[in-house]
């Protein structure tokens, strides 16, 4: 086969964009296709379903924000799990450092009442950041030092995480009342709604900005993402990120330090993790109790996957992952199928662009017709 | 009539053509080397062969009637067994267990092992292929693993070997044994196609020699009729220079400067024991030595991948002793690794990004933090040009190119960063020769321009081609130093083996006790 690679390939630039789209496109494609199957064997209208769950994510702007709104912290924690396997990291613990970010929020916003937003919103944006990038820090270091792999630590930092959030919410930082929460932050330490920036008027004259729930997190998300993916392409730091992800030999040969960079690259995806913390408390909670993740830091690993580590691609794997949570609850509601056959769907998306092999058999598949019908 | 015989094999791959029309032909009892320079197509004519790839014109005979072979199966049902570069074998069993695997004798899914043994014990026997039946595939040797994967073809009941770069992976010796083996095995009526690239083993073993160049037969002669200098040329289409010409070294200032210097190995045994050498600027200096006598640690502490335990190194008059790999770097040592996918380049990056390796932080490459990659594409367009690289565009990833290509982006990157001292390890392995003789031509290119340059080499030829000094290695020590014109492979072998005694400055050559100490220690 070496006689394949001598051949000096035809150049069509377009042909690997197409190639890296093409592989996450037909998983989802037939991760619902198989899932439908599934609904359908249960014994449930399979199109009903579907159309359910479309019009509970797209239906209508209202549906849209929701489906907006569950995607902001999935496109963060996407972020986080990318940018560590970017260099051969596996953060499995961006729910811990989620919890640590949005523990810094919704603590420093309690103190920081009475400053303008403009002052306050970056702050707590900057110190759940760091404070993700801690959670991270430790377990980088114990990488770099002594070789513990990450998915370890990362792991457990996420249950110390969890549990000292547990019991701040029920213990020092506890609201007067029964809840187990903390005191709700005021509005200028709040992300406000998309559709409270515009007037009545501006809503009624342009009726899809009402977006009911979603909030600015969307915009940080995403100049987040096009900030990774600048970083990741044209710094040191990403080329240095991706050299040691790819062959850390390599890197080190070329006086790059793996240990430095493999503490550098947990901790930036700590940050991004604790960005999403961020986001849910000051866009959506206003406060932190013990379930205000339901997941996102273990779902943002999903959505690297099928996003395949690309922050630009982390966008639109994100919003697929906010519809079919958006849609699942119209789903259960007029077709009456169970939302956790979603879950099921989740799965079949990441066994799909796990086993690419089997995507891309299709592919060559069909690739082959083609030629043969062009010869 | 031909036991083998190929009418026409075209087969193409995505905008290239592997083998263009090629026929050939395999009689009883023969021979016949398959030459050819890297990607010059003679893996993928026996991969069709083997029905490992489907050919898309011509036909196959065996035994002089057409067959279709369409997997591996069908290849070995008709008498064609193939032992590839990379082993296919299943490390925790045993040989037998190993040999009999797929065709396992026995009934009701309970197989006979006492059978089985007889029948393994019965074919090397028929061959002269002596193994130990019950042996670990884990614990054998590389040569006898590759015993195990022809004994597995004649259990299978090959009457037709296709050994693909059989040598690659072999030492000196274990080449010779396997020679042996190849000519008993045509004794007693089989036949062979030896696929490699390497000139002095086709003249070795072949009885008839195929020629393949850019996917096409391109001449057929035998042993007694050529030599190597005609076999290179034509398998590279063009007159090859085996030993590349140079003029007497003109030695400048010290560059490199090592004082006593000690490297501990992987598990804290001392692999480097007080090694005191310099070079100067405008001379090649060689160390030779059989693998595993400590070149590899004096390399990785010479280019600051692993601290010496003792001693002092210095570039110019700098104490590097303690630098990191990126400060020897930035002090002007380059280096070209032994193993290349390994420490030479990031395979999943582009053209680009590996020629700027090591270089990626430095003006004008970047500039705080941010990196310029128009500055980048240009330079990568220059190395392209200035080092012959085939490629279309820098834009193509590292692990598609062929073995040669990635050698020169590797020299490319480490010479053209314009060094003051080149440490080369091992820089032609694997190469076919066209490309080696380009490497040969660039690190005496750099000599000539005044720089220093330390091969590290297994490969006696190399030595004696480049080197203007060289320290012969054993047991983490130099024994012994030639000068270019004193030194041949003869006694260079006998020294690596511990021959001469281990000190320093012995007066009077040499004498081999045994041809065989210097055979062995001719190692390439």
């Amino acid at each position: 086969m070496s006689e394949a690679r001598e051949a000096i390939p035809v150049q069509r630039p377009w042909m690997p964009v197409l190639q890296k789209i093409g592989v996450p496109v037909i998983s989802a494609a037939l991760a619902i296709a198989i899932g439908s199957i599934i609904v359908w064997i249960s014994g449930y209208d399979a199109a009903a379903a579907f159309s359910a769950l479309f019009k509970g994510a797209f239906g209508g702007p209202k549906q849209i924000g929701d489906t907006i709104l569950r995607a902001t912290p999935l496109i963060f924690t996407g972020l986080a799990v990318g940018y560590g396997f970017r260099a051969g990291l596996f953060n499995i613990g961006a729910e811990g450092q989620l919890f640590m970010g949005g523990l810094a929020a919704a603590s420093l916003g309690v103190f920081l009442v009475g400053q303008p937003w403009f002052l306050v919103v970056p702050v707590l944006v900057v110190a759940s950041a760091l404070a993700g990038a801690a959670w991270a820090f430790v377990p980088a270091l114990l990488k770099a030092r002594i070789g513990a792999h990450e998915v370890i630590t990362t792991m457990m930092f996420t249950y110390i995480g969890r549990y000292i959030v547990s019991w701040l919410v029920v213990g020092p930082l506890k609201d007067e009342g029964m809840i187990p929460q903390t005191v709700a932050l005021a509005p200028e330490a709040q992300l406000p709604r998309i559709q409270s920036l515009f007037s009545a008027d501006t809503l009624d004259a342009l009726p899809f900005l009402a977006l009911g729930r979603a909030h600015m997190g969307i915009v940080i998300a995403i100049v987040v993402a096009v900030v990774v993916w600048l970083i990741l392409k044209y710094t040191t730091l990403g080329y240095e990120n991706r050299a040691v992800g790819f062959n850390p030999y390599a890197s080190e040969t070329a006086g790059i330090s793996v240990q430095w960079t493999t503490v550098k690259a947990l901790c930036i995806s700590g940050a991004l993790a604790g960005l999403a913390g961020s986001v849910e408390v000051m866009g959506v909670h206003h406060r932190i109790f013990d379930q205000f993740s339901s997941g996102f830091g273990f779902t943002g690993i999903a959505v690297a996957l099928l996003a395949k580590n690309h922050p630009l691609g982390v966008i639109p794997a994100a919003l697929l992952f906010g519809a079919l949570s958006a849609g699942a609850g119209t789903m259960q509601l007029e077709a009456s199928v169970p939302q956790k056959i979603i879950l099921i769907i989740q799965a079949l998306v990441i066994f799909f662009v796990a086993a690419e092999e089997i995507v891309l058999w299709f592919v060559r598949r069909r690739q082959k017709e083609a030629m043969s019908h062009a010869g | 009539m031909p036991v083998l015989e190929l009418r026409e094999v075209t087969k193409v791959f995505p905008g290239v053509v592997a083998n263009d029309r090629v026929s050939m032909t395999l009689e009883r009892g023969e021979i016949v080397a398959l030459l050819g320079e890297n990607g010059a197509g003679k893996s993928t004519l026996m991969n069709v062969v083997y029905g490992l790839l489907s050919a898309e014109h011509g036909e196959i005979l065996i035994d002089g009637s057409t067959v279709k072979i369409r997997s591996p199966r069908q290849a070995i049902d008709h008498g064609i067994g193939m032992v590839h570069q990379h082993f296919m074998l299943v490390e925790p069993l045993t040989v037998t267990e190993n040999i009999v695997l797929g065709r396992e004798p026995g009934r009701l899914g309970v197989i006979d092992f006492t059978e089985a043994r007889a029948k393994v014990a019965e074919i090397s026997q028929r061959y002269g292929l002596r193994i130990d039946p019950d042996s670990r595939i884990a614990d054998l040797s590389v040569g006898m693993q590759q015993r195990v994967e022809i004994l597995k073809a004649l259990y299978q009941g090959a009457s037709v070997l296709i050994l693909d770069e059989p040598t690659a992976v072999l030492t000196p010796q274990e080449v010779r044994e396997l020679f042996s083996v190849v000519r008993s095995l045509v004794s007693e009526g089989l036949s062979v196609v030896f696929i490699t690239h390497k000139l002095e083993e086709v003249m070795a073993v072949a009885d008839r020699i195929i020629v393949m160049r850019a996917g096409a037969v391109v001449g057929e002669t035998r042993p007694s009729e050529t030599d190597e200098v005609g076999l290179a040329r034509m398998m590279v289409g063009r007159d090859v220079v085996l030993r590349v010409e140079k003029t007497p070294a003109r030695c400048g200032d010290t560059v490199l400067d090592v004082r006593d210097l000690h490297v501990e190995g992987e598990r804290g045994l001392e692999a480097v024991a007080g090694v005191t050498f310099d070079v100067c600027g405008g001379e090649v200096v060689a160390i030779a030595g059989v693998s595993g006598n400590g070149q590899t640690e004096l390399i990785d502490a010479l280019v600051g991948l692993r601290p010496p335990s003792a001693g002092t190194m210095a570039l110019k008059g700098v104490d590097i002793t303690h630098a990191s790999a990126r400060r020897s770097i930035e002090a002007g040592v380059s280096h070209i690794p032994e193993d290349r996918h390994r420490r030479g380049l990031v395979l999943q990056f582009d053209l680009a990004e590996n020629l700027v390796l090591g270089d990626h932080r430095l003006a004008p490459y970047a500039s705080r933090g941010i990196m310029n990659r128009r500055v980048i594409a240009e330079m990568a367009r220059t190395r392209i040009s200035d080092y012959d690289i085939r490629t279309p565009s820098e834009r193509v990833l590292a692990s598609s190119m062929s073995g040669g290509n990635q050698q020169k982006v590797v020299v490319a990157r480490e010479i053209g960063r314009d060094p003051e001292l080149l440490v080369a390890a091992q820089p032609t392995r694997g190469l076919d020769v066209g490309a080696i003789e380009f490497v040969h031509r660039q690190i005496l290119a750099e000599r000539d321009a005044g720089k220093a340059v330390l091969l590290i080499s297994l490969e006696l030829e190399e030595v004696l081609s480049l080197a203007d000094r060289i320290l012969v290695m054993y047991e983490g020590r130099i024994v012994r130093e030639f000068s270019a014109d004193e030194a041949d492979a003869e006694t260079l072998g006998y020294h690596m083996t511990g021959g001469g005694g281990t000190k320093l400055g012995d007066s009077g050559a040499p004498t081999p006790e045994t041809d065989e100490a210097a055979e062995r220690g001719a190692g390439r």
